[in-house]
């Protein structure tokens, strides 16, 4: 085609690299090495994490029961003979101790299992909350008093340390808690599949039980609490977070005072979280006479620590979105805020979301302020926190706790059964954290698919 | 094209003596902070009339579009002074909600900005804030109306739902002319609206120019002398800020009275 002969020799061969682009292709490799070193630590961080505390927790989900016939005798729960259960109630945990004891004991004669030991010992090997648990059955059914019914009923928690490994035979010779005749009858109940451990919903649903009594303490208290100062959060800090956010960004002037709050909201996204404990408690409790530990408390001291995270993300956001679309906006004639509302905002959404979310989850896992406001308090029973019998505003009355305020009580008590109850609840509270971020995933694609 | 040209002055002739001021500015300065972007300006935009603003990049073309529907005050830093006034009615008066006077004075940008939408929701936006159409039928019609006019129709015909932002960057424009139009506004400033286009859809354009002319003012701030020539009946040069000459294009094309447009024009300033 072309006559013109090809140039050939270059000055610089493109085949070979020079100094520079070598100084550069080692700088960038480099700097990968560093980038995969930084992930790679991270990963093993987080695998360490989680092996440690899957390990430890997995098996509070896990709890071993003995089933064997109970018989509820009449003359001792009802002495009067007229099933009434407010008279029954007279009977106290103390009455269905011996029942269950010679119940349990008769049981074992019964299947042929012989033990050196009393029936003090027998029993000691049931939990101290078994008792109570047959009671509520019976109260809330008095029929059954005079039958004799298939219970299960939960082991003390040494016995089910045994079958989880944390107890031996070795540590039970130097435990006052338990004995190796103990153990080893338990082992033989459970060879001949009279006691099993299984998946354990109770943990999820029942309340907090005293620092004896570790195999009955459940996380439901914490668990309503949580939800119920997340409802608190997400209600007083999205609206007014977003709003203040709106205001400050589109509307406020551009002056010394709007510089000034600008610069408090960042310094108190920064301030420790105790801080607004104290705040909470001189404020709410002290000053406007709120109940300690009541959810609304805790959920308003957790608006304050949430509502700079949720302004500074969504302030971010609404910069973020590119001021032609305002312009276009206001050059149709659309007023400011039909401009933001309809345009800005749902842009803006994605971001205004994952900063909310980012705050509720900081919220969830906040120990710190709670523990000021009084919330450590070991809550029993199921608090009536919607007031339906009282006079007491909703979210005020009883007192509550939350996941994290359960773990550090359960990590404060001496039974080493607490630890696998703490890694337990610390398990929730990420299975509630992953939840949120998938929900913040899921309203993040929604709201990007109609851009 | 010098045969067209010579057709669109003799129209502008005849259209000269009925023609009314829709918008006058007397004394107009914008500042942005200090910078003293448009210096003592005096325009009258003719009702019925494309204006053209041309001049040299930095001149103060777009600052001065701005200033006639007031989206200036958009911007922090920037100051106006002088009085501007719209079929009488001082604009920049206290009374006045800019809102309602950018539905009269209608804005095309110098860069695309459809909004994140659909096709049909960009268009439809205009109408459905100013109530314009009585149902959804109405609504298609404008839609469709202001689509053929700014000359996309039988490219998004068959997809009016899917996003405007994922047209090319010269139907956007088009887009942002029909959505634009879709408001009937009785002036419409257009800042460069054929700087992206092809051609073909440029003249498409220039002739929705000239079909406008015959309800409304339309005010072009271009950098295409022959575009001005084209389509413009008035046209005013601006340089450093200073509007330097305006007068009919006729004259300002074959006869300019101040040597730095005739410089301009024939390429030696710019
Ligand atoms: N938002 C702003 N802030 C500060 N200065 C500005 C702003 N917008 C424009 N200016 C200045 O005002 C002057 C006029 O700008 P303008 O955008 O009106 O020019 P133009 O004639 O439209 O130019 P072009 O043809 O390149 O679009 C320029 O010097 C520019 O730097
Ligand atoms: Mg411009």
């Amino acid at each position: 085609m072309t006559d013109m002969p090809i140039s050939t020799a270059p000055a610089r061969s493109l085949y070979a690299q020079d100094a520079r682009t070598k100084k550069r292709n080692r700088a960038e490799s480099r700097f990968r090495t560093y980038g995969m070193a930084a992930v790679a630590t991270g990963i093993i961080a987080l695998i360490v994490l989680l092996t440690s505390i899957l390990g430890n927790g997995l098996s509070a989900f896990r709890q071993t029961y003995v089933s064997f016939p109970v018989e509820l005798t009449a003359e001792r729960l009802d002495p009067d003979g007229n099933r009434n259960p407010e008279e029954m109630a007279a009977v106290t945990t103390f009455g269905y101790l011996p029942i269950l004891a010679e119940s349990f004991a008769a049981h074992l004669e019964a299947e042929g299992i012989e033990t050196e030991m009393g029936i003090r010992e027998i029993a000691a090997m049931l939990s101290e909350e078994a008792p109570a648990q047959v009671r509520a059955m019976v109260l809330a059914n008095p029929e059954l008093v005079g039958t004799t019914i298939d219970a299960q009923i939960l082991v003390g928690g040494r016995i089910d340390g045994y079958f989880k490994g944390r107890v031996t035979l070795d540590s039970a010779e130097r435990d006052r808690n338990v004995t190796p005749e103990q153990l080893m009858l338990a082992q033989e109940l459970a060879d001949r599949g009279m006691m099993e451990t299984r998946f354990n919903w109770e943990f999820i649903t029942w309340p907090d039980a005293s620092g004896s009594r570790p195999e009955a303490a459940g996380l439901g208290v914490a668990i309503i609490g949580s939800l119920y100062m997340m409802i608190v959060v997400l209600v007083l800090a999205l609206p007014v977070g977003v709003a203040a956010s709106i205001y400050l960004e589109e509307f406020a002037p551009k002056n010394r005072l709007t510089d000034l709050i600008e610069v408090n909201i960042s310094n108190l996204a920064a301030v420790p979280s105790i801080v607004f404990g104290i705040l909470g408690l001189a404020v709410f409790i002290n000053f406007m006479n709120f109940n300690q530990s009541s959810p609304l408390v805790g959920g308003l001291v957790l608006t304050l620590m949430t509502l700079p995270t949720i302004i500074i993300a969504t302030r971010a956001s609404l910069r973020a979105v590119p001021p032609s679309i305002r312009q276009a906006a206001l050059g149709l004639g659309a007023s400011k805020m039909q401009s933001i509302f309809h345009h800005v905002l749902p842009l803006a959404m994605p971001g205004i979301l994952t900063g909310t979310i980012i705050g509720l989850a900081q919220a969830l896992g906040e120990t710190a302020p709670l523990l000021l406001i009084g919330m450590v308090a070991f809550v029993r029973e199921y608090p009536d926190f919607l007031s339906t019998h009282s006079n007491t505003f909703p979210l005020m009355g009883d007192g509550a706790t939350a996941l994290p305020v359960q773990v550090y009580s359960w990590t404060q008590r001496s039974d080493p059964a607490f630890v696998e109850r703490a890694s337990g609840a610390i398990i929730v509270l990420l299975v509630f954290l992953l939840m949120m971020n998938l929900i913040a995933i899921v309203l993040r694609r929604r709201f990007e698919r109609r851009w | 094209m010098e045969g067209s040209n010579m057709n669109d002055m003799s129209q502008f002739d005849q259209g000269v003596a009925v023609d009314t001021i829709k918008m006058q500015s007397r004394g107009v300065n914008v500042f942005y902070g200090d910078t003293h972007a448009i210096k003592d300006v005096d325009v009258d935009i003719a009702d019925k009339t494309v204006t053209a603003f041309i001049g040299p990049s930095g001149c103060g073309k777009s600052t001065f579009l701005r200033v006639l529907n007031r989206m200036n005050d958009t911007i922090d830093i920037c100051r106006v002074t002088g009085k501007t006034t719209l079929e009488g009615e001082d604009i920049y008066d206290p009374k006045v909600d800019p809102v309602q006077l950018r539905a009269k004075v209608g804005m095309v940008f110098q860069k695309p900005n459809p909004f994140p939408k659909s096709i049909f929701d960009n268009v439809a936006y205009g109408p459905r804030i100013h109530g314009l159409s009585q149902n959804k039928s109405d609504l298609e019609d404008i839609v469709e109306k202001s689509l053929r006019r700014a000359a996309l129709w039988d490219e998004v015909k068959d997809r009016l739902q899917a996003p405007g932002t994922g047209l090319s960057g010269g139907q956007q424009q088009r887009l942002c002319i029909a959505r634009a139009v879709a408001t009937s506004p009785e002036v419409l400033l257009m800042d460069e609206p054929c700087s992206a286009l092809d051609p073909i859809a440029t003249a498409q354009v220039e002739e929705l120019i000239d079909e406008l002319r015959t309800q409304y003012s339309v005010v072009i701030v271009t950098h295409s002398m022959q575009q001005a020539a084209r389509v413009s009946q008035k046209t005013a040069f601006f340089h450093l800020g200073n509007l330097v000459e305006f007068d009919e294009t006729d004259t300002i094309f074959t006869n300019p009275s101040d040597p730095r447009t005739e410089s301009y024009i024939t390429g030696r300033i710019g």
